[in-house]
């Protein structure tokens, strides 16, 4: 064996840091999972790499997934920062779009990153045609940057009013701003955010001068603790558009790593399903309190244009787009008083977590809180007591389990325990279908036609119940479910994407200007990319316009290829996503160019997916370690227990089954068959 | 019997394809006020009484109470029964509901021949013809000042499809192309509706989803018995006033007197004034829609369902301001339905202070600013800016009320101001909280807002039309009330206010000139000699106090 040389995914969440390992030198494989650490993630990644990769020596580059800046924000834990900003509007970040957090019940709040009297007013004034009103004043910039210091301000942000349009005086005030800032955690609006939308563009801006700090200060750690232990190679960070970026950008753009975890995870299985002959796949990531769907069509996902990190904690940056509702293994089930089963959306999490857990105290909350999915699978039979996951627990208690069903579904339903824990699985899974229907319809899909994709530690225990409810007739387990994102990190490319607001009509589109802008991001991504030091099989860049018709306010995003750059063909480009989308054309109204979105991506290259493929499988009746009483549809059945990473490619089982392995349990219904395939997914069909 | 289970299932897939035909008409409308405002809703109804079976959870509020009494206009209108694929359509709102932009969409939807329910939409379309462009006439005596008035007709007669239907509809609005785009939109929507409908009762078998619809409803009778058993019995009563009907200048009453006995509730409005001749009148189908829009604010987990209303009893005199038929003018109703929400909060504060709120600011301040561009390239087109205000939310049992927020009818956005000054010649000179607008409190209102506009054009007309002028959000619980609603225009160099307050029509504006707007906050929740020292002087601190 020669020395080896790894490359590594590490997914940090909430409750498990998931690691994965690629020997390149070795062309082997490994994985890892330990508890996360909270306060200091970095503890529980270093532990993490440890077991995999004792000496980082032999580590090329660790691609990482954090949810460091995310927890921030949620907990409101950010460095104090102040903003700067055009004499009447400071408090467009408070004031948000009008909105409210539900839409039933009065009784919300919001509390703004940046509190009131740390958002200061400067006179100046751009108008919307990009012509200078007012310029500003530097030497009040420079007398509110004081004023924010003084106050103890760690980071600032400059957000001037239509500096999408005309940057000049935002640009000047933000180096007055930097000339007597003592450190980097300066964020300008339009230097992020070139686009109109003021709030969307403030609320971007101002999270992330706030986490810098703290986002700088965490990756500062962490690239310490690794050089520490010999690591001479590159760390990366994934990005909320399932690209990764260097540790310097993500210090200037921590904002960017909103979603960077969840985003790993889709990039692998659309990776994993494309290789696999499914580029149609719907995935399902099923965690503690929350399921998160993402479509992905042709191999490729989609990209939201913002997301919400909290209400009014708006992040605008492109994302890969991920749907979340509140149905997770520590979803709560009761009756409500009108006597119907409701499953969620209240959560157990992982602390206390479900009853079976044996962390609640009695008596105190084990009676308000009834008890969830993961208890249900777990009296049910689907779940082995005697081998949780994650190993922090022993055992699970079964018995806990079983009275809290009893007690809080069973009894007000007139069910025995087993009738009642398959209730709750039922209203779950009925809800998390409807999730994937939904998600579906919103981009114009039936997703009958999907392959249907779980992931994370709970996903595979429901997938064949999510085909049924769905009408899908695939379903793909990836050989390691619960590392899905920590395989993503190692798969994704490097991406920066670009984004400039025109709004323009597209008869009075400067393509000589558009063109001069195109070829300058481009440059800036190219050099972007070969600062970070990561080899690329080859580069591509992209080029989408966001259009409408004069009148709307939905664009849709229209591709041009590079050669196609002018207005005809724009308006060719345009026409032919608008019929494709909605089914017909508006002929006499006028076409207008809202944005222009770039985007330049390393492509690096992929490891050959067969190393996932088992290796030494043995034939399935060699596999089977056991046999387990399983509760379903109203009988019991005597389930094999299979030990899922031993089988061969091309062995096939058929349901009643469960298969086992240390991030998840596979639970295959009767009726169903799972064959391994070439790259160790499990292939279910009905 | 059906199983708890299958129930409990049925319940959310029915919802789902609710929700589905909502996520449909969004993807596919051609106007904003749907696309991106949301203001729609779809449902399944009752196939004899049009009673509301399920509705989405996406819609807005307001048409979750109203969308019954739409279908069941049709159904009165229809002696001889339907046919297998008819569709109408209508705008109606004395029949239907709210004002004379929503088109309701009522499909009856058949099952091996036989009825089995209907399936219905309804969306707010841009513009409707009438006097004022987006049709919120402030001054209309009669509605056909405010759009056309379209009766229940089939736009799909036995599945064939009707385009005389069409083009009247497109020949009576100044944006045709729109009314095309969301009627198809919505078109879309049922038909997604009825395939949905059809895959869950192969399924599951009609009479198990007929028996889970009929229970279902039980369950929501039983779950708002359950609601009203928790207050205590007794007679609650709380009045408000508007301001004025736009044409008269004197205060219109909208009282409430309920009386809670057991698990059932008797609303009386009885107190409440008569019609009015300005647009502020409403139908007795929004009246009780917008009870439902309280109920559902106080008691947010009872469902879409017609059940909610039974053990409510509902009296409004024909004569009431709350009750008008045609030609009365409706198009502010609106302002009216946040009134009616506001004295229910009122009177439901006495029995259940740990459910209810400060009212919110109460008012959608609807402002249209309109000209012709001069510039060379532009010149002689015509633009209206037209859009809706935000203001303060009432402090609540958990804390202070949430600063600009929308109103409880509604979960539209504001647009950004970026988008309204690239699109019209108009510049904002202030976006701001409005400082002292909350109402006092043990948990202070929330702050409204201020909004100061400059016209860049040469000039231009604007109307306003808005409420709380004279009678400010009221605080709940000893809380005290927010600050007045204020319109303000420049004129001469001078600055002035409407003589009815908040409405007027006709404010002619010259280049430079500026309109603004203060809008209320929301009033306070418990005595304000019970707050936490520390939160005023946090206030003081942020300034949302000035002393």
């Amino acid at each position: 064996m020669s020395s080896s040389r790894y490359i590594i995914g590490v997914d940090v969440g909430g409750t498990f840091t998931d690691v994965f390992f690629l020997d390149e030198a070795n062309q082997r494989i490994a994985i890892a999972k330990v508890p996360s650490t909270r306060g200091d993630q970095s503890i529980g990644f270093i532990a993490g790499l440890k077991q995999g990769a004792p000496d980082f020596k032999t580590i090329a580059t660790v691609v990482h997934g954090t949810t460091v800046g995310t927890n921030a924000l949620l907990e409101r834990k950010v460095a104090k920062t102040g903003v700067i900003t055009t004499i009447g509007f400071r408090d467009v970040l408070e004031m948000r779009r009008r909105d409210r957090p539900q839409t039933w019940g009065l009784n919300g709040s919001f509390t703004p990153v940046v509190p009131r009297d740390l958002r200061l007013e400067v006179d100046e004034r751009v108008l919307a045609d990009g012509s200078v009103h007012t310029p500003v004043d530097v030497a009040q910039v420079k007398a509110a940057a004081q004023q924010l210091l003084d106050a103890g301000c760690e980071a600032a942000c400059v957000f001037f009013i239509n500096s999408y349009a005309n940057d000049v005086n935002e640009n000047a005030a933000v180096a007055a701003v930097r000339s007597l800032w003592p450190n980097a955690h300066v964020t300008a609006s339009a230097e992020l955010l070139p686009e109109i939308r003021e709030f969307e563009r403030a609320s971007t801006a101002s999270l992330n001068a706030a986490l810098q700090p703290v986002v700088g200060g965490y990756l500062d750690k962490l690239d310490k603790s690794l050089r520490a232990g010999g690591f001479a190679g590159q760390l990366l960070i994934v990005q909320s558009n399932g690209g990764v970026m260097s540790v310097e950008t993500a210090n200037k753009l921590p904002v960017r790593t909103a979603l960077s975890g969840p985003a790993a995870g889709v990039i692998a299985c659309a990776h994993l399903a494309r290789e696999a002959g499914f580029p149609n796949v719907i995935t399902g990531d099923m965690g503690g309190t929350s399921f998160d769907v993402s479509l992905i069509a042709n191999g490729e996902s989609a990209l939201a244009a913002q997301t919400a990190i909290d209400f009014g904690m708006v992040v605008r940056t492109p994302m890969i787009e991920i749907t979340t509702i509140g149905a997770g293994g520590g979803s709560i089930a009761g009756v409500d008083a009108s006597g119907l089963l409701q499953v969620g959306p209240q959560s157990a999490g992982s602390d206390p977590g479900p009853v079976c857990y044996g962390l609640r105290e009695i008596g105190a909350n084990e009676d308000e809180l009834g008890p969830t999915v993961t208890d249900a699978n777990v009296a049910l039979g689907r779940i082995n007591a005697d081998r949780p996951i994650g190993g922090k627990l022993k055992r699970l208690d079964v018995e806990a389990a079983k009275v809290s069903i009893l007690k809080h579904v069973g009894v007000p339903l007139k069910l025995d325990v087993m009738a009642a824990a398959e209730a709750m699985l039922r209203v779950a899974n009925a809800k998390m279908a409807g999730a994937v229907r939904l998600v579906s319809i919103e981009r114009g899909h039936d997703p009958k036609k999907f392959a249907y994709m779980p992931f994370g530690g709970g996903g595979a225990l429901h997938v064949c119940a999510m085909m049924r409810e769905v009408g899908v007739t695939t379903g793909v387990v990836p050989r390691y479910p619960g590392v899905t994102s920590a395989l993503g990190c190692v798969i994704a490319d490097m991406r920066h994407d670009g984004v400039r607001t025109l709004n323009t009509a597209l008869d009075d589109l400067d393509i000589a200007a558009v063109a001069a802008l195109i070829e300058q991001r481009g440059k800036a991504g190219r050099a972007a990319l070969a600062t970070a030091e990561v080899a690329f099989e080859r580069i591509e860049e992209s080029i989408e316009f966001d259009m409408l018709y004069a009148g709307q306010t939905h664009t849709i995003a229209v591709p041009v290829a590079a050669d196609a750059l002018s207005r005809a063909g724009l308006r060719a480009a345009f026409e032919r996503v608008y019929q494709k989308a909605f089914g017909r054309l508006l002929p006499g109204i006028a076409i207008r160019v809202l944005n222009l979105r770039t985007a330049v991506t390393g492509k690096r290259r992929k490891f050959d997916l067969g190393l996932l493929s088992p290796q030494d499988g043995k034939a399935a009746k060699d596999c089977r370690i056991g046999e387990r009483k399983v509760w379903h549809q109203g009988r019991e059945h005597s389930a094999p227990v299979y030990e899922r990473l031993s089988l061969a490619v091309g062995e096939s089982v058929a349901g009643p089954a469960l298969f086992e392995q240390s991030d998840t349990t596979i639970w295959l219904e009767p009726g169903m068959t799972a064959r391994v395939d070439s790259y160790g997914n499990l292939v279910i069909s009905v | 019997m059906i199983d708890a289970v299958t129930l409990a299932v049925l319940n959310g897939r029915l919802e789902q394809i609710a929700d589905e035909m909502d996520a449909t008409l969004y993807r596919s409308a051609f106007n904003p006020i749907i696309a991106e405002a949301h203001d729609a809703s779809h449902g399944l109804y009752d196939a004899l009484s049009g009673e509301t079976l399920v509705q989405g959870k996406s819609g807005l509020p307001i048409f979750v109470g109203a969308m019954a009494f739409a279908v069941k206009a049709v159904i009165d209108r229809s002696p001889n029964g339907f046919k297998d694929g008819d569709v109408f359509i209508f705008n109606d709102p004395y029949e239907g509901g709210t004002h004379l932009n929503d088109f309701k969409l009522v499909r009856p939807f058949f099952r091996n021949g036989k009825l089995f329910c209907h399936l219905a939409s309804v969306g707010h379309w841009h513009d409707v013809g009438g006097n004022v462009p987006g049709n919120y006439n402030p001054v209309a005596t009669e509605c056909w000042q405010e759009a056309m008035l379209i009766p229940p007709v089939k736009l799909y007669d036995g599945g064939e499809y009707r385009p005389d239907i069409l083009a009247i509809l497109q020949a009576n609005s100044r944006l045709p192309n729109s009314v095309l785009g969301d009627l198809n939109g919505q078109v879309a929507a049922l038909e997604l509706g009825m395939r949905r409908l059809n895959d869950l009762l192969d399924e599951y078998g009609d009479a198990t989803v007929l028996e889970a619809l009929a229970e279902l409803r039980k369950r929501a009778v039983k779950l708002m018995r359950a609601n009203i058993a928790t207050l205590p019995d007794g007679n609650y009563s709380f009045e408000d006033y508007l301001d004025n009907d736009g044409i008269v200048d004197e205060p219109l009453l909208i009282a409430v007197d309920i009386e809670k006995k057991g698990e059932t509730m008797r609303l009386d409005f009885s107190r409440t004034s008569p019609a009015c001749a300005g647009p502020v009148n409403i139908a007795r189908s929004t009246a009780v829609a917008s009870i439902y829009v309280a109920l559902k604010h106080i008691f947010p987990a009872v469902p879409a369902n017609s059940g909610v209303l039974e053990p409510i009893e509902i009296i409004i005199p024909e004569s009431s301001l709350i009750s008008v038929g045609k030609p009365k003018p409706v198009g502010g109703y609106t302002e009216t339905i946040l009134r009616i929400i506001d004295v229910m909060f009122g009177a439901l504060a006495q029995a259940a202070p740990e459910r209810v709120n400060g009212m919110a600011y109460g008012t959608i301040n609807a402002l249209s600013l309109a000209g012709y561009r001069t510039d060379e390239k532009r010149k002689g087109q015509r633009w209206v800016m037209f859009s809706f205000f935000g203001g303060g939310h009432g402090g609540h049992p958990q804390g202070d009320g949430l600063n600009h927020g929308n109103a409880p009818i509604s979960t539209a956005t504001i647009p950004p101001l970026e988008i309204l000054e690239a699109a019209y010649p108009v510049r904002f000179t202030q976006w701001a909280l409005r400082p002292d607008s909350g109402g006092a409190g043990k948990h202070r209102g929330g702050l409204g807002a201020v909004y100061e506009i400059e016209l860049l054009e040469q000039s231009a007309d604007a109307f306003i039309f808005g409420e709380r002028g004279k009678f400010p959000p009221q605080g709940v619980l000893g809380g005290g009330e927010a600050a007045l609603n204020v319109f303000s225009y420049e004129n001469g160099g001078e600055w002035k206010q409407p003589p009815a307050v908040s409405k007027m029509v006709g404010i002619k504006l010259k280049q430079g000139e500026r309109v603004r707007l203060e809008t209320p906050g929301g009033g306070g929740y418990g005595p304000a000699s019970q707050r936490d020292p520390a939160a005023q002087a946090n206030d003081l601190r942020l300034g949302y106090l000035t002393k």
